[in-house]
């Protein structure tokens, strides 16, 4: 992994290089370096100015189409990684992206064929091989709930660094805590699940799909109080028929979703999250 | 539009509160706002509703129905939002100290007044 500071001159450098020569296609890594220390605004300056000079390249549809999957904009990033395919079919970023976005969605078959090609292409790339795998299961298990199976529960596949560790099993982060199996959900600012589970009042796992759209929503909640001048944001919750949702950031990089029935009160939820909280800062320390 | 402001007034009697508004959820403007002294209404408005879209979302992807009150805590405040019908948000800009059960009440009262 890189320091911050060597990133930091690489940005330098790049922006530099930028500078000089507006028409220079160095805007792709300088975009992908920025996106990748979260400073979106200027990633996007960078993705959407070169954009405008090539608007042909699928390159650059590609980046900012990350880009906007990082600020939650799923239906944004599917029309450009769409718009890349279209320039360039085998573009792997595209695939992988799209291919993502459809797991998420719950279209694995489709899904799959992006995927498989990402994967194929990018032998080396543990990110679109773990989500490949991660549809060869969810799809085994549909064909086995369609043999009368029955629903399984989904167990998510720990990366290789996860794997290293003992005690980092994401399926046993909240081992423990009140709804260990489904209501605790930690993630990344990316909208990856990191740990937990979540199924829907009728069984459906909706784990990765949930946590693609909250990291959109933990960007606006920042973006509110910050914008509004009240500092930086601690919970949101949200209250609805069937359920309440509450949402805390364990680390700057990290969410956690706490979901629990109508009958739970709200200021219950802010103690038990806060206590699983810790936990998952634990947890993460144990990764590293 | 002096019924709305009337509405509105119910809330910003609340300890803590510092203003409440009424936003249009589709286009994230002003409809009508009580009480907003030193609170800049047009972001607070286009802020909110953008949230409470991505909040719609994020519950409709867990398969729960639509939120009802939405609670954003933050450091030296809070934001509280209550969906009404045609297409509007009950918005309430408040202190840390708010009393939010209070007045998480008198918004549902005026969401479902049907304003």
């Amino acid at each position: 992994m890189r320091s911050v500071g060597a990133m930091s001159d690489s940005i330098r450098a790049m922006t530099a290089q930028l500078v000089s020569d507006p028409a220079s296609m160095i805007f792709l890594p300088l975009g992908e370096a920025l996106r990748q220390r979260g400073q979106l605004d200027a990633a996007e300056k960078v993705a959407l100015a070169g954009l405008g000079r090539y608007s042909e390249s699928a390159d650059a549809h590609d980046l900012y189409a990350r880009i906007l999957g990082d600020r939650g904009q799923l239906e944004l990033a599917f029309d450009e990684w769409d718009i890349a395919l279209r320039l360039e079919p085998d573009h792997v970023g595209a695939h992988k992206g799209i291919g993502f976005l459809y797991f998420v969605a719950g279209e694995l078959d489709r899904a799959l064929t992006h995927l498989e090609t990402a994967a194929r292409k990018l032998p080396d790339d543990d990110g679109a091989q773990t989500a490949l795998a991660r549809v060869k299961e969810a799809l085994a298990r549909r064909a086995a709930a369609g043999n009368g199976a029955g629903r399984e529960t989904e167990t998510a596949v720990p990366t290789e660094e996860q794997a290293a560790v003992p005690g980092a099993d994401p399926s046993r982060l909240f081992l423990g805590l009140e709804g260990a199996d489904d209501g605790l959900l930690l993630l990344d600012t990316r909208g990856l699940r990191l740990g937990g589970g979540l199924t829907s009042p009728e069984g459906d796992d909706v784990a990765d799909a949930v946590s693609a759209h909250l990291a959109g929503v933990s960007q606006e909640a920042s973006r509110t109080a910050r914008l509004l001048g009240l500092g930086a944001w601690i919970s949101l919750a949200a209250e609805s028929p069937d359920g309440h949702l509450f949402v805390v950031a364990p680390t700057p990089e990290t969410l956690l979703l706490l979901v629990r029935e109508q009958s739970v009160p709200l200021g219950r939820l802010a103690v038990v999250a806060d206590h699983a909280a810790g936990v998952a800062r634990a947890w993460l320390e144990g990764l590293q | 539009m002096p019924e709305f402001a009337t509405a509105l007034d119910s809330i910003t009697r609340v300890h803590g509160v510092r203003g409440a508004m009424l936003v249009s959820v589709s286009d994230g403007l002003v409809v009508a706002e009580s009480s907003m002294d030193g609170v800049d209404g047009a972001p607070v408005a286009a802020l909110t509703a953008s949230l409470a879209g991505r909040l719609r979302r994020t519950t409709e992807a867990a398969g729960r129905r639509l939120p009802t009150f939405i609670h954003l805590r933050a450091a030296t405040g809070t934001v509280l939002a209550v969906p009404s019908n045609d297409d509007l948000l009950v918005v309430t800009i408040g202190a840390p100290d708010i009393n939010v059960g209070l007045a998480r009440l008198e918004m549902l009262h005026v969401a479902e007044r049907g304003i």
